[in-house]
């Protein structure tokens, strides 16, 4: 194994330290201005939103359908058939 | 918590295609157990594997995490302490803690974050060591197609979040966004962009007041 992993593996675990701590450093411990909490509140409905679609709609830079799509399309069908029962 | 099951699996495969990339068996668990960010992992030795360099990784696997800017943005009012304190709490998202942990209105339980976290980090680490470990017996787990249940996972709790008007137009936004994106940029930028839906919640506010005052 060549140093060079070591260093991928250092660069990856730090630039996912920083990513990840820099929203609540920067923004936790304190009252938000009203204006940025209506935006706080809608962070779940975009981002699953894209997680759901990219996930199951992409490959990569490609969008495929696959056993992914399918089980997603199984889901929604699966929600709206209990929900008009 | 099937989800952690399948990131397990997951764990399993990386820990494969990480041998196959030239990684050593301990290797794959080091960067499982100082990076615990899937997408991130497999993005970085994909390009070690096409004979991409370090520094190319490293970024491939920055794009990847970006998404946790804007989660940690979210999270960041439900995190008390001092700053370090904080950069130590934030540090344990992973996409399917973050999404248990939502209450909904902007307000995460963080004790359900470190919980569901702490079961995954679990399951990461076994997995990878499995996958790593007796990856040749095992051949590709993703061959399986559990990795399915990650979107099936995330649109039960989107459809949880769907609460009114605003919520399903965002969410719809945010699709659009990622999908459109998808084939134009590189992978992890899709999700991150789609944030960009939520800044009409500074809008909101006008068109209330405006309300109130009329």
């Amino acid at each position: 194994m060549s140093g060079e992993l070591w260093v991928l593996f250092a660069g990856c675990a730090l630039v996912t330290f920083v990513i990840k701590a820099a929203g609540p450093v920067a923004l936790g411990g304190r009252d938000l201005p009203p204006r940025l909490n209506g935006v706080i509140a809608l962070m779940a409905p975009a981002l699953l939103a894209a997680l759901v679609v990219t996930q199951a709609l992409a490959d990569g830079e490609r969008l495929h359908v696959g056993a992914d799509t399918a089980g997603v399309a199984a889901r929604c069908s699966w929600r709206s058939a209990s929900r008009s029962s | 918590m099937p989800y952690a099951l399948a990131g397990g699996v997951l764990a399993l495969s990386f820990g494969v295609l990480a041998r196959e990339a030239g990684f050593s068996a301990l290797g794959a668990m080091v960067m499982s157990a100082i990076v615990f960010a899937g997408s991130a992992q497999f993005a970085a030795i994909s390009i070690i594997a096409a004979g991409g360099g370090v520094g190319a990784a490293i970024g491939a696997a920055a794009l990847m995490n970006s998404r946790f800017l804007p989660m940690g943005i979210a999270l960041a009012p439900s995190l008390p302490g001092s700053a370090m304190s904080r950069a130590a709490q934030g540090q344990t998202v992973v996409d399917a803690s973050w999404a248990l942990a939502n209450q909904g209105d902007g307000r995460f339980d963080r004790f359900h974050l470190f919980g569901a976290s702490a079961v995954q980090y679990v399951t990461w680490l076994s997995g990878t060591a499995i996958g790593a470990f007796g990856g040749d017996a095992l051949g590709d787990p993703r061959d399986l197609g559990l990795d399915a249940i990650f979107p099936a996972f995330f649109l039960a709790l989107l459809l949880g979040e769907l609460r009114d008007g605003r919520a399903r137009g965002v969410a719809l936004a945010g699709a659009l966004i990622a999908l459109a994106l998808v084939p134009i940029t590189p992978p992890g930028v899709p999700v991150l962009a789609a944030s960009a839906a939520t800044l009409v919640g500074l809008k909101r506010r006008h068109a209330r007041q405006a309300g109130q005052r009329a």
